[in-house]
């Protein structure tokens, strides 16, 4: 009865659409109601040349040089790019490799930044008039300020605020759903900076003129609902609706949020601009506002620093390039043990850390110290698909999670890539309710690296091709110079013979 | 009479047929062997040598022709074999050698006497110089062939592993989550020692 009134409500409007597929996690929100806390400033911050997803920059800045807090230190010419600014007043140190987070335990160009304790502050100017500047402008500001979609994956923000005439934005929606259980940034950040988000959210239906504005939060958070309410009371925003979604995993994924509020799908290949809609998270909304009218770069985050195996679990405000052993001892985890795990994100996306001597960068939501006991992966062994078909019916992109692992653990790319593999988005909703246990994610990562490899193997091939065939040609005329020379050096030498004789 | 204009209707056909047929081959004519072309196609171009062909057109050719195996191609690997073992319609053979992790040219340059004997044996013309001057190779372009070490008259040329970059790594087949951790300590201690 109840999922009967449930479609009814949905088919007159009166609830989001929802979206396909999705599971029901336990939240385990423990942080929910700690107050975001300063973490202090280590004695070195180590700041890795690509935090975001596109092309690595390049430092601008010399060793021994000293910047101010906000003043840029590494840029490219790039498109999707992100500046990367210092986060503290200080002095540049070193420039090396170091590790970063990362599956593979590689590591990136850092720059090393010992802070000198002083406050010193560089600012773009504030343009507290936005709302009588040119959209372009404010963009470049968005760009210039390295702002990054901070729900974690971190693309770059001011691309996706183009305005197009062949794709004008309608809705607006605010990301606030965090449906990763343990993390609370996005939650305590609208708790206790409601007004800088709508701020943030004006500035950005100002920038892409988009009609209609949802901020959409799930429903296990609603005391946020509530404040956000007020806020936009308080800023007398018109347009403007706070949605309480029905709790469910990966809702705050941006495809599956569009679908659930405008029950429209994202086609595949294509952008949700595509259909009129820009999807931005709470935390990047105030990161605009932050940019625009008070001039300052994105320097730091909110991270959630939870799990079980944390002492004393919290939210706190990070500066870049912290690193995370600093932040776990701040939080009472001094020496990990064998028995614990960090996590970088959430546990559903997120990424087992192979060393804490990684810093933190844009993209890190969460820190999780979590039992052995506690990680599905250590515990099961992969046992052979029972084709009971779970897998399908929770997967958000109603794709076929049982046959595409197949196709990738024999190698069949080619294949994956024809049942959508590039349109899975890792979201682990199989890989949980899978009872064999099997990890599907990971078959569909490796599929992916391998078609990605094999893309660059055969873009070299042909490249390769291309200069060696020039090379032939080129050989093949210098060999006909030759003997065309020498021709015409015997012709002479003939005629000098003949002309000898007469 | 019935058996003659049988006989005269068909051998019109079949002159008419044939005419087409042969108007048909002129018009559509095929420059070179298209098989050479696909097989060429799905080769890694290193042009190493490496097959005993002097570079991949030439053991596409033969490959082609049917004189040369499907399992030569060592830069190519597992997955050249099966496409070749595809397009040739036969079973997939074992490789002859396993191939290496991929490898770049570098020449030491203060060693380097300026000959250009280098320059001339590369196959993608991937090595910069002049005479008398220093040689570099551009490892962007460098596919690892070794050609260029033998007519070095110095051996100054070494071959590298290509450095790993974090935006060309891939993830592995799932291994158990527990020997996983285990491959790690070990890799963290052997970098730490």
């Amino acid at each position: 009865m109840p999922a009967l009134l449930k479609r009814l409500g949905q088919a007159l409007g009166w609830m989001p659409a929802g979206f396909f597929g999705g599971i029901e996690v336990p939240d385990r929100k423990l942080t929910a109601n700690e107050p975001i806390r300063d973490c202090p400033v280590p004695d070195v911050l180590i700041l890795p040349m690509k935090q975001h997803i596109g092309e690595q920059c390049h430092p601008c800045v010399h060793i021994g040089d000293h910047v101010l807090k906000g003043q840029k230190i590494a840029a490219t010419e790039g498109y999707v790019a992100a500046p990367v600014h210092a986060p503290v007043a200080g002095k540049v140190v070193k420039i090396e490799e170091h590790r970063i987070a990362h599956p593979s335990g590689l590591g990136l160009p850092c720059i090393f930044i010992e802070p000198d304790g002083s406050d010193k502050e560089h600012r773009y100017d504030p343009l507290p008039d936005w709302n009588t500047r040119d959209p372009a402008e404010l963009r470049e500001r968005v760009r210039e300020c390295g702002i990054v979609g901070l729900g974690g994956a971190v693309f770059p923000t001011f691309i996706k605020l183009v305005r197009d005439q062949h794709h004008p934005i309608k809705t607006l929606i605010l990301n606030g759903i965090e449906c990763e259980p343990y993390l609370t940034t996005d939650h305590r950040l609208m708790l206790e900076h409601a007004d800088e988000i709508v701020r943030g959210l004006s500035i950005l239906r100002y920038m892409v003129s988009a009609t209609e504005c949802v901020i959409a939060i799930e429903d296990n958070k609603q005391d946020a609902v509530e404040v956000m309410r007020q806020a936009i009371v308080r800023a007398a925003l018109s347009g403007v609706r706070v949605l309480a979604m029905p709790t469910r995993y990966p809702q705050g994924s941006e495809k599956q949020l569009i679908e659930s509020i405008t029950g429209k799908q994202v086609p595949a290949g294509k952008l949700p601009v595509h259909i009129g809609v820009l999807c931005q998270n709470v935390a990047t909304a105030r990161a605009v506002y932050h940019a625009v009218e008070h001039g300052r770069p994105l320097t730091e985050r909110i991270v959630t620093v939870s799990g079980e195996a944390m002492p004393r679990p919290g939210n706190l405000r990070i500066p870049f390039g912290t690193p995370v052993r600093f932040v776990l001892a701040q939080c009472g985890l001094e020496d990990i043990g064998d028995g614990v795990h960090v996590l970088h994100g959430g546990p559903m996306m997120g990424e087992r850390l192979r060393s804490v001597d990684v810093p933190v960068v844009k993209a890190t939501n969460g820190l999780l110290a979590l039992y052995e006991g506690q990680i599905r992966g250590l515990n099961t062994e992969e046992q052979p698909c029972i084709h009971c078909g779970h897998c399908g019916e929770v997967c958000p992109i109603r794709l076929v999670p049982n046959l595409l692992a197949d196709h990738c653990r024999n190698d069949a790319f080619e294949r994956a890539e024809a049942y959508q593999l590039f349109d899975c988005i890792e979201c682990g909703c199989c890989s949980y309710v899978c009872p064999s246990s099997i990890p599907l994610v990971h078959y569909f990562r490796y599929g992916k690296g391998q078609l990605a490899q094999i893309r660059r193997a055969e873009a070299f091939a042909e490249e390769s091709r291309r200069r060696s065939e020039a090379r032939e040609r080129r050989l093949a005329r210098e060999r006909e110079a030759k003997q065309a020379r020498r021709r015409a050096r015997k012709a002479s030498q003939s005629a000098k013979a003949e002309g000898g004789e007469t | 009479m019935h058996i003659l204009i049988a006989i005269a209707s068909l051998g019109g056909f079949a002159l008419m047929a044939g005419l087409l047929l042969s108007l048909a081959q002129k018009k559509f004519r095929v420059e070179g062997d298209p098989m050479v072309e696909k097989i060429d196609a799905v080769l890694p171009q290193t042009q190493c040598g490496q097959c005993g062909y002097p570079g991949c057109k030439p053991y596409a050719e033969a490959v082609a022709r049917g004189e040369a195996d499907i399992n030569h191609c060592v830069p190519g690997g597992e997955r050249t074999m099966h496409q070749l073992a595809d397009l040739m319609g036969v079973e997939p053979k074992p490789l002859e050698e396993e191939p290496t992790a991929p490898m770049v040219a570098f020449i030491r340059e203060d060693e380097c006497i300026g000959c250009t004997l280098c320059i001339k044996a590369c196959p993608v013309d991937a090595i910069v110089g002049a005479p008398k001057q220093y040689h570099t190779v551009i490892a962007d372009y460098c596919t690892g062939c070794t050609l260029c070490i033998e007519p070095c008259p110095v051996d100054c040329i070494d071959m590298l592993l290509k450095p790993e970059l974090i935006e060309h790594w891939a993830w592995p087949l799932p291994e158990t989550e527990r020997a996983r951790i285990g491959r790690e300590r070990k890799e963290n201690h052997a970098r730490a020692a």
